[in-house]
């Protein structure tokens, strides 16, 4: 129990004096989550809506599949992409290989499945609804998607927030392909495992709960806004 | 209609996320940078936060160390994804050179391995004169032995510890004989929770922060010598390797200045590494 108060407390402490090393790690951790999160909502909301709106043959398997990589293990995203964008690999001659890109390349790959599946069951139990009147209206079919989307936005944001708590927690990808480098491809999950392997539970503990802090204050903040545009729309 | 709140919101979003990316796209015209493929041990043992700044105020440069296994090091360094290499197992750093991946090994210091335990020894190993004694009483008593599992170099040493014996630990794995398939801080925390001998050496142990009732319970046999090696990676097989830093950070280990800097280093007291350039 002691151990767990006292990494309580190094957690306030660490977060009271702003840590200048803590500030950086928290900083880049989030700039490559957002980041991920963003590049995946270009590709999932698309991909998602297609899924949902759409019939075309091969489609039921597409889906089974897109909800199997839900579970893709991080490690193995990780040894995917260490393989992508070593020297000795296709993309090696980018020199992508630990450093911030190539965290964000494996991170965007481990939240598309996940947003992609939230979106298309979304959507797809929206236009069951809507299926009637979105006929009897007549409108041109991207008039019903962006009609659909815009309905399930809050929905979806839910969809986003799972994808950003993928990937601000996951530690195995980024580890392999960031390379754990001090000031460079360190983030929160990495030090953590690092601190557990010095020995320093306290710290590595302590960490953890900053890390939780800041995914309270992302989601608390995106409670904020939807609530705030729901006010405004009733 | 966005109202303000929102609008300030997505700003702010925008800029954490868009923020900074210039200096790492453009890192390699901007600045010199060389990456270091290196062991859990040294950075465990934090050489490398100790000496690294040192060396960048004097040169410029900035070296990013990716800590791995000592196998796994050689791998990356294999696949061209390293500039400099830093391990602890002779044997492979040799065949690494002799391959063509390397350019030259230079030795750089050295520490040793201990084996550490819970204090009521259970298979007392205080008693025994060499490493290989102290092993073959740990299997004849079936005491409870963590191995890294990961090829590392600790691993390696490890496993020609054993074969001295003429012995094959890994026909027990999963018994007594347990890897852990983990860094070297990991499995020693393992092994104070199972209350199992394990190998380590001298620099992670001394660091570690959560030894318990763990100590040093055989050390000073001159099987457990340590070395630590560097080697440029071979320009010529791969053309990216930014030699000319890769070289100016090895000579600077190697020389008088760097070699007493990794002297100084020193955790409560004690010192970790011991500079042996020749």
């Amino acid at each position: 129990m002691n151990d767990l108060w006292q990494a309580f407390f190094k957690a306030i402490s660490l977060v009271v004096t702003l840590d200048d090393k803590l500030l950086e790690i928290v900083f880049l951790s989030l700039r490559l989550s957002l980041s991920a999160v963003g590049i995946a909502l270009l590709i999932a909301l698309p991909f998602g809506a297609v899924l949902a709106l759409t019939k075309f043959p091969g489609r039921r398997i597409l889906i089974v599949i897109i909800n199997v990589f839900m579970g893709l293990p991080p490690v193995v995203v990780g040894l995917f992409v260490y393989l992508l964008l070593s020297r000795s690999g296709p993309f090696g001659v980018f020199g992508l290989l630990f450093t911030p890109s190539a965290m964000i390349i494996a991170q965007v790959i481990l939240v598309v499945p996940i947003v992609t599946a939230i979106t298309r069951q979304v959507l797809e139990e929206l236009h069951h609804e809507y299926d009637e009147l979105l006929r009897s209206l007549d409108v041109p079919w991207y008039r019903k998607v962006t009609a659909l989307v815009w309905d399930a936005r809050f929905s979806l944001s839910t969809a986003a927030l799972a994808g950003f708590g993928r990937a601000i927690s996951e530690v195995g990808a980024v580890m392999i392909v960031g390379g754990n480098i001090d000031h460079l491809t360190r983030v929160m999950t990495t030090a953590i495992a690092l601190e557990a392997r010095k020995g320093d539970l306290v710290m590595a503990l302590a960490l953890g709960l900053v890390l939780l802090a800041v995914a309270l204050g992302i989601n608390l903040f995106a409670y904020s806004i939807t609530e705030t545009v729901k006010r405004r729309h009733q | 209609m966005i109202n303000r709140f929102v609008f300030r919101a997505l700003s702010l979003a925008s800029v954490l996320v868009l923020g900074g990316y210039g200096s790492t796209l453009y890192a390699d015209e901007t600045k010199s940078e060389i990456t270091l493929a290196s062991t859990t041990s040294t950075q465990n043992s934090g050489l490398f936060d100790y000496l690294l700044p040192l060396f960048k105020e004097q040169t410029g440069i900035e070296v990013h160390v990716v800590a791995v296994g000592t196998g796994a090091a050689l791998k990356l360094a294999r696949n061209g994804d390293a500039d400099v290499l830093m391990v602890h197992h002779k044997t492979s750093e040799e065949t690494f050179v002799s391959e063509g991946y390397g350019v030259e090994r230079f030795d750089v210091m050295y520490n040793d391995f201990v084996l550490v335990g819970p204090d009521n020894d259970p298979s007392g190993v205080k008693e025994t004169e060499t490493i290989v004694d102290a092993l073959g009483e740990i299997k004849a008593k079936q005491a409870i032995f963590l191995s890294r599992g990961d090829d590392s170099g600790t691993n390696k040493r490890e496993l020609e510890l054993w074969k001295a014996n003429g012995d094959n630990p890994k026909t027990a794995s999963g018994s007594w004989y347990r890897e852990t398939g983990s860094g070297m801080g990991a499995t020693l925390n393992t092994a104070v929770a199972m209350q199992g001998y394990t190998l380590s050496d001298r620099a992670t142990w001394i660091s570690y922060k959560n030894k318990q009732n763990m100590e040093i319970l055989f050390e000073g046999d001159e099987r457990l010598f340590n070395q630590y090696g560097v080697i440029v990676v071979n320009p010529e097989k791969f053309p990216h390797v930014k030699e000319e830093a890769a070289k100016i950070f090895v000579n600077w280990l190697l020389s008088e200045e760097g070699q007493s800097t990794i002297a100084s280093y020193k955790v409560s007291g004690q010192q970790l590494f011991i500079p042996d350039a020749k």
